[in-house]
């Protein structure tokens, strides 16, 4: 009867992590629209976005990448029981999102700089606050789940638990690395 | 055992939402509840409230649209300075439209269609003991009933409700100071809506995984029952489609207040030229439409399953093509997603870009109609039991073709362009999904009503309802093909200021008096609704005599919805009037050991082992003839 109790929890678990991926799914359907917009606007009106991207957006992306292997990192030492260690590894996830969000508010600033504003009437321009903005704000979704992660490893919670919650930080956060890249890589093809 | 095991999944279930111990307050239960049977029950009843709200919208534009030179003094009395000297303002009447549909396409036909029974029949249909996350199925209506309040609030705001219409399109909707619906009213509809998404996103992740996941044993994917497949394409619709409705919002927003030119250029407002450049209006609607059509099948699809299970149980009979009914399901829904631009052919379109639309807009009438002759074939010959809910889901069947028959002419670029934002639009998606659908959550709510409420609606209250909306739908939006054919458009305030459309308001007139007698037959709908919630007649367990799943758990409500072990399921959900069987249906959860006599071959095609049996049963049963 315990296997029984204990199937039908798991079973739970796997029902709520497929919901975290149906919402990675949604969220990527989001960006999408963004792009096809962005498509549709510079095809339908003859306008480009010739600005050069700020090299912020280099180093940002970096980071970002390095922040997916530490959490790698930090739910192998999960699966492995050390709890020290997931921990460190998380909290450096953590530090490198918070990295990220600093390099891309620099970004911005650098962006002004060069006069090429939000409030734009070439708006290919604007939707590059769009893309880095609305993507700004899932990262803070997403460090808010991190530190939700590592907080529970303080709390004495059971190994499934902490398992099923690592799992479901790195579905979302290997998420927001891979579409941040999609959406670099995307503006770097249309720069002209 | 069987107790034993009773108890100890109870307490899984609790420890899984809770995760501590849990306790059953007034306020976890009643407010806060995460239960499906629950949140099902909050959907319905805000839904109903909006559609309520919504068609007393409709009741007083069509004052306005009647009597247009006339003074009536209780509208001043009732909305104050929107109708001064007793007559609805310009402004407000477009309010007015612009609300009604709002409520109805989303607050109604989604949300309380989709988030009513996807919530109710969902788990229970597939033998589930609640959502995949019973949180965010909670949130999902909370939010939902947020976004609800925020979108009433808009009527107490002095410059008045959003009134672009329910498509909102820039720049008018863009630009707060061209006209007072586009001040803050608008904003309070942005926010709303996208509270609403959200809600709707949670909701429908929730639905796709549950279906996905957590099905009782035995129960594979094509022995659901057709409103469980109609749920979640549903699901799927809006999940693919409303992430893409918030891109186009948030550019809209951005544009409202952050001075952006996504969508606007070359405005002069009031005499001086606006500094927005080079944006595209156009873009606005491909974002919108790439939701707003997949938005209309999220509105009929429910309606369409809920219709078909009904149909089936009451005509005695197993639905007519269950597989082709799953498969014009599916095909509906990947259609839906290439036929946007059928929206938008009078907006400079290239013209071949046209005619590839209107092939796949066309290609729709072939499952839509596979579907219409599968539910008259599920009736020929049935053993039909006339039930409130079996008029309502026969009255969506045809409110679907008569309504349906109009979109095969506006599917045509050629007849669309002169038919466009006349009273022909107007009259064929009021009929094709505005009556249909209600028609068929009506349908549903007759027919599941003792399964939320444990008691039964009264069923000669019911007929009046049926027959009362039923002519009153035909009589209200029939006439209006007429109009539309003449050209008369949708959305202006009097007609009788044009020479051309003056003679149309005696049509006005009866359309107006149409539609208060169907507004007032609602009030039979709204009474049996509530006193029979209280003291309507104690139902059964299975009333309609019915074979799906939901009909196996108790009467009474459990958190878990059955006690003990959840039934096994064995067989399809239409096993009704089975030659060979002593009664008219067998259940899901009967297995075919029990069923011997009315087991047919085709019933083990992948199971040779009960192939065998059954073979073995029939021999002995003809040598037992034989020895006679």
């Amino acid at each position: 009867m315990m296997a029984q109790i204990q199937q039908e929890d798991k079973q739970n678990l796997g029902a709520k992590k497929f919901n975290m991926w149906i919402f990675i799914f949604t969220s990527f359907l989001l960006f999408m629209g963004f792009m096809s917009g962005f498509i549709v606007y510079v095809g339908g009106r003859g306008h480009a976005l010739q600005v050069l991207l700020p090299n912020a957006f280099i180093y940002s992306t970096v980071v970002l990448t390095l922040s997916s292997l530490t959490l790698i990192m930090a739910k192998k030492a999960a699966k492995g029981l050390q709890l020290a260690q997931q921990r460190l590894y998380l909290w450096l996830t953590l530090f490198l999102g918070i990295a990220f969000l600093a390099l891309q508010i620099n970004a911005w600033l650098v962006l002004i700089k060069m006069q090429v504003f939000f409030s734009n009437p070439n708006a290919a321009r604007s939707f590059i606050y769009v893309f880095s903005g609305i993507h700004f704000l899932h990262v803070i979704a997403g460090l808010l789940v991190l530190l939700n992660t590592v907080l529970a490893t303080y709390r004495n919670i059971p190994q499934v638990k902490n398992i099923f919650k690592i799992e479901m930080a790195s579905i979302f956060w290997h998420f927001l690395d891979i579409m941040w890249i999609c959406l670099y890589v995307f503006l770097l093809l249309n720069q002209n | 055992m069987s107790t034993l095991a009773v108890h100890d999944h109870g307490v899984v279930h609790h420890e899984e939402s809770h995760e501590h111990h849990h306790k059953a307050t007034f306020l976890n239960t009643y407010v806060f509840s995460q239960d499906h049977k629950y949140i099902a029950k909050q959907f319905l009843v805000t839904g109903i409230i909006m559609a309520f709200i919504a068609m007393s919208l409709s009741i007083l534009f069509r004052i306005q649209l009647a009597y247009p030179e006339k003074s009536f003094p209780f509208l001043t009395t009732l909305l104050g300075h929107f109708a001064p000297n007793g007559r609805i303002s310009a402004d407000f009447y477009m309010s007015l439209v612009t609300i009604h549909g709002t409520i109805m396409v989303f607050f109604v036909l989604t949300a309380g269609l989709s988030g009513t029974f996807a919530n109710l029949l969902i788990p229970l249909q597939i033998g589930a003991r609640d959502m995949a996350s019973p949180f965010v199925n909670m949130l999902s209506y909370w939010f939902f009933l947020m976004a609800s309040i925020v979108m009433l609030s808009s009527f107490f705001v002095q410059s008045g409700p959003a009134s672009g219409g329910w498509t909102i399109y820039p720049p008018l909707s863009a630009l707060p100071k061209s006209m007072p619906g586009s001040g803050m009213g608008m904003t309070l509809w942005l926010v709303s809506m996208v509270m609403f998404i959200a809600s709707q996103l949670m909701g429908g992740i929730n639905y796709i995984s549950t279906v996905l996941n957590m099905r009782t044993k035995g129960m594979d994917l094509w022995k659901m029952p057709l409103t469980v497949w109609a749920l979640f394409l549903t699901a799927v619709l809006g999940v693919l489609s409303f992430p893409v409705l918030v891109a186009g919002v948030v550019l809209l927003i951005f544009d409202r207040s952050a001075g952006t030119s996504f969508y606007l250029s070359d405005i002069v407002l009031n005499g001086s030229v606006q500094p927005y450049e080079g944006g595209s209006p156009i873009l606005f609607q491909h974002l919108f439409w790439f939701l707003g059509h997949p938005e209309v099948y999220i509105v009929i699809m429910p309606a369409m399953g809920l219709s078909s299970e009904v149909l089936s149980v009451n005509s005695r009979k197993p639905i007519f093509g269950y597989h082709a009914m799953v498969y014009s399901l599916i095909g509906i829904s990947v259609l839906s997603f290439i036929v946007w631009g059928h929206h938008m052919f009078v907006t400079g379109m290239n013209p071949f870009l046209g005619g590839v639309f209107m092939i796949t807009t066309l290609i729709i009438a072939v499952p839509s109609a596979v579907k219409t002759f599968n539910w008259l074939a599920t009736l020929w010959r049935g053993n039909i039991r006339f039930t409130p809910a079996m008029l309502f889901a026969i009255g969506m069947v045809s409110f679907f073709i008569s309504g349906g028959l109009t979109g095969i002419f506006l599917g045509n670029a050629a007849l669309d362009i002169n038919l466009h934002d006349t009273y022909f639009v107007v009259a064929h998606f009021h009929l094709v999904m505005g009556s249909a659908a209600i028609f068929g959550m009506l349908a549903g709510v007759y027919h599941w009503f003792p399964k939320m409420f444990r008691r039964m609606m009264d069923e000669r209250l019911g007929y009046l309802h049926f027959w009362l909306t039923f002519i009153g739908a035909y009589l209200v939006f029939f006439p209006m093909h007429f109009m539309g054919l003449e050209g008369v458009p949708r959305r202006y305030y009097a007609f009788t200021e044009f020479e051309s459309m003056k003679h149309w308001l005696t049509v006005n007139v009866f359309i107006t008096w149409s539609a208060i007698m169907a507004g007032i037959a609602q009030l039979a709908f709204a009474y049996n609704f509530i006193h029979s919630i209280f003291w309507g007649k104690k139902t059964v367990q299975n009333p309609w005599n019915s074979n799906t799943l939901e009909w196996t758990a108790p009467i009474e409500h459990h958190h878990g919805n059955w006690i003990g072990e959840i039934p096994t399921v064995y067989r399809w959900p239409y096993d009704y009037s089975k030659p060979g069987h002593d009664e008219d249906f067998i259940p899901q959860h009967i297995p075919f050991s029990q069923t011997m006599s009315s087991n047919l071959p085709h019933d083990f095609e992948d199971n040779p082992g009960g192939l065998a049996e059954h073979t073995k049963w029939t021999d002995a049963q003809k040598a037992n003839e034989a020895v006679k």
